[in-house]
């Protein structure tokens, strides 16, 4: 409650949570709001040559190039897109923070293992990786999800590694030692929070490239499976007709790029706010 | 000696700007510097000493400091209304500065001779061979040993001291007509600071250069001050020829400062540390049997050469060291950087690998696990050099301190809470201090906060590394005395490890001198300090410079 009350005070941070909040109900709601079914291929959404159309009092984000409704195919495309930004971009989070806060704190055989193996995964073409393991498995949303989190992890591990070790050099880490806390009280109660900063940011910058990775992906053909929408698949599907329907790419761009700010912004107020040396301060 | 001023600061004064708009930190300052003479500035910390000669300078950061008023004149010429490019020629030329860490004001991947060359083409535009002759010739002046080979090599390849010689014989290499010299010998051992104070004033006079020396330290401001400013929160309390100050300080501030200071030899013809507690005060009777007991203790840095990609060889930061603590008594150890002090006392609490004998509360910790090392934590705690650094900053101090007493499994929440109390005042804070955040903390504040999170757990010996090291003199009195009152009532032994000698005097009743990870010498305090055995702790007890400008090593 604490939190929500400094965060509504602060402009920026209002509007990050307002236009988060606004995108998710829309979401929620698509079948609700949506004008238009969003695989509807509409006879009189093409204009006589079969050109896409523009915005119009019909059709209020114009038409693709199949003559469905974006606003419609934005709508459902938005629960696909944040499923795969805070899904899968929250998995590959936790996944990087336990394996770098692990390698990080734990020298020695286990620690080197894990950091060799990240150092493995880093050397490998992620997107190749991806390729493979959509190809392996059947595409559906939740794979999709899954498969960007096993790629992304990576380097979030890095970083938390770089920092665990830093932490676990300073004073009151070896302060704590000399009391007698054992490894878990350490890890979870005097590193951990001090990799919160660091989760958010990556949380939070994850949700637009993942989004772009799973457009990536339906490009190839082993994203999500068409018609689904998903904000990168609309993207890249309407890519070709660019100079003739701007639209078509700019308004899912800006989409994207709105929701990817606004949920930066709510990442740089909470973790302002979750730390205690900032507390009071502008 | 002319009495011109080289250099004259007029009503200086210095805002900082924070959001909440602007923060006078330096208030109506005014002194001059003559020509030749010695000035030191003589502050704690956040007297606005520094603030002072980064204005002189022109080095005040301009997104948070700005001169409100006032004027800094070099032989007249106005310094403060001065262009960047104007004030660059001055700087370095006719004001150099010496910094307090020589390690981080050197260029790493520069060698000596680049830097020194750089610095002296810059303001003399001396072309190549030139430039490198006055370059050795400086090396020389600032008596490096090989100064031809230190112009290739790199700043890590050589001592604190020949780093700090270095960064002197920069300054002085465009002959400025003021030096000034930041807390220079601060990150120095004490004989190195000994060597380093005598060659400023030999090159003072070669140079014919006036100086302004800051310190926090009395002791160099006695040694090296033809006079002497005491700054106080941005303002100068008092200021004028250095004897008088020292033998009679007009001002309050100056003496309380000067009495804080402790002095070399002020407990002589006493075995055991001054009394602070009131006399009616039982003491405590020690019982038998040491509570802490060390022999023979080995510590390796580095690890073991094992098969293909095998460590760096190993080497011995401790050998052979041994010692016992009774309750009720403090062992000092003294050293200066190396000499394996700190490792020591880090050793004896299994923080870091050893071989040998050591014994806590009759329990050898050589052989226990990590878990099963967790009882005996309890009877032996740490206090460390950073206060900040050793506490987690994201941890309210009340749950700082109730720590121990969780990790350990005592009391309930309530219980803990009134233990963390409870603890609070007995370092002397209040107990609401519990809700806030070490940031909000000075750093004596914090000290008595690591203070009470080791007396959490009722330990019986607690290990001080530095403790009082990063505080201000006035500061480091009273924590000391806390720490004496809490052995007295409470028959704490300390293990207290220092570089500082007169710290030393004051606290222990057994000294044991280190040196290259050994002990040179030990015994009780009055045997080491009153009649040294060893070269090395003479050699030591020689360099603390004596807060008394009547007991002047002669240059």
């Amino acid at each position: 409650m604490h939190v929500l009350k400094s965060m509504i005070r602060q402009p920026a941070a209002l509007f990050g949570l307002v236009v988060v909040a606004l995108v998710v109900l829309l979401a929620l709601a698509a079948p609700l709001v949506a004008p238009y079914s969003p695989d509807e291929q509409m006879f009189d959404g093409l204009t006589l040559e079969g050109a896409p159309l523009p915005p119009s009092a019909q059709f209020l984000l114009g038409t693709d190039a199949l003559g469905r409704d974006l606003l419609s195919r934005l709508l459902y495309g938005a629960r696909t897109s944040l499923v795969i930004g805070l899904v899968a971009n929250g998995i590959a989070v936790t996944i990087g923070l336990l394996i770098g806060i692990l390698s990080g704190y734990m020298r020695g055989l286990v620690g080197n293992a894990l950091m060799r193996f990240t150092d493995l995964m880093m050397a490998f073409p992620a997107l190749l990786l991806a390729i493979v393991l959509a190809a392996l498995l059947r595409p559906s949303l939740w794979i999709v999800a899954m498969v960007i989190a096993l790629v992304n992890w990576v380097q979030v591990a890095r970083i938390v590694y770089t920092e665990t070790r830093g932490l676990v050099e300073r004073d009151f880490i070896l302060a704590e030692r000399s009391l007698g806390a054992g490894h878990g009280r350490i890890l979870f109660y005097h590193i951990l929070p001090h990799l919160i900063p660091t989760a958010i940011v990556w949380g939070t910058l994850g949700i637009a490239t993942t989004v772009l990775l799973e457009a990536t992906l339906s490009f190839l053909g082993i994203g999500v499976q068409p018609p689904t929408p998903s904000w990168g698949n609309i993207i890249f599907e309407s890519q070709s007709y660019f100079q003739a329907a701007p639209w078509l790419v700019f308004i899912p761009g800006a989409v994207i790029l709105l929701t990817a700010l606004s949920f930066n912004l709510v990442g740089d107020a909470l973790r302002d706010l979750l730390d205690p040396t900032q507390r009071g301060r502008g | 000696m002319t009495a011109t001023p080289v250099l004259s600061i007029d009503g200086l004064s210095v805002d900082a700007l924070t959001p909440e708009g602007p923060r006078r930190v330096l208030d109506a300052v005014s002194f001059d510097l003559l020509s030749g003479e010695t000035l030191c500035i003589a502050g704690e910390s956040g007297s606005g000493k520094s603030v002072t000669s980064l204005a002189v300078m022109g080095l005040l950061p301009k997104t948070s400091l700005r001169i409100a008023s006032g004027s800094i004149r070099l032989q007249g010429r106005e310094l403060s209304k001065l262009s960047n490019s104007a004030m660059r020629s001055v700087r370095g030329g006719d004001v150099a500065m010496v910094f307090q860490e020589p390690m981080t004001s050197l260029n790493p991947v520069m060698s000596i001779g680049e830097q020194l060359t750089e610095a002296i083409r810059e303001h003399q535009g001396s072309e190549g061979t030139t430039a490198g002759a006055v370059a050795l010739r400086m090396l020389d002046a600032v008596h490096i040993t090989e100064p031809a080979r230190r112009l290739t090599q790199y700043p890590h390849e050589l001592s604190g001291g020949m780093r700090q010689r270095v960064m002197i014989a920069m300054a002085l290499s465009c002959r400025p007509k003021v030096l000034i010299a930041d807390e220079p010998t601060t990150a120095l051992d004490v004989t190195v600071q000994a060597q380093i104070l005598t060659l400023m004033k030999e090159l003072k006079q070669e140079f014919g250069a006036s100086i302004i020396l800051i310190t926090h330290d009395m002791g160099v401001v006695a040694q090296m001050a033809d006079r002497v400013v005491i700054m106080q929160q941005g303002r100068v309390i008092e200021q004028g020829d250095v004897s008088p100050i020292f033998r009679a300080p007009r001002e309050r501030y100056t003496q309380d400062l000067l009495a804080a200071v402790p002095r070399l030899g002020a407990h002589a013809g006493t075995d055991g540390p001054p009394r602070v507690g009131p006399a009616t005060a039982t003491p405590f009777t020690p019982v038998s049997g040491p509570v802490l007991s060390v022999r023979d203790l080995v510590v390796h840095y580095g690890k073991k050469p094992t098969g293909l990609l095998g460590g760096k060889k190993q080497t011995a930061a401790v050998s052979d060291v041994s010692f016992d603590i009774f309750p009720g008594e403090t062992l000092g150890l003294v050293g200066e950087s190396g000499s394996g002090k700190s490792t020591t006392g880090k050793a004896v609490l299994g923080l870091i690998p050893f071989s040998g004998d050591v014994t806590i509360d009759g329990q050898d910790i050589g052989a226990l696990s990590q878990r099963q090392m967790r009882p005996v934590r309890r009877s032996a705690q740490m206090i460390f050099q950073d206060p900040y650094a050793s506490l987690d900053p994201r941890m309210a101090v009340g749950a700082a301190i109730a720590e121990p007493l969780v990790i350990h499994g005592i009391g309930n929440r309530s219980e803990r809470t009134d233990r963390v109390a409870e603890l609070l005042r007995r370092v002397g804070l209040q107990p609401d201090a519990a809700s806030r955040y070490p940031h909000e903390f000075s750093g004596g504040q914090r000290q008595r906060i690591c203070i009470a999170r080791a007396l959490a757990v009722n330990p019986k010996l607690i290990v001080a590394d530095e403790s009082v090291a990063a505080l201000d003199v006035s500061v480091r009195a009273r924590v000391l005395d806390l720490m004496l009152e809490l052995q007295e009532t409470m028959g704490l032994a300390y293990l207290f490890v220092s570089h500082d000698m007169a710290v030393i005097e004051r606290m222990s009743h057994h000294v044991a001198v280190m040196r290259g990870g050994r002990i040179v010498e030990m015994g009780t305090r009055r045997a080491v300090f009153e009649d040294p055995q060893d070269a090395y702790t003479k050699a030591l007890m020689a360099a603390v410079p004596l807060p008394d400008p009547a007991m002047r090593k002669s240059a």
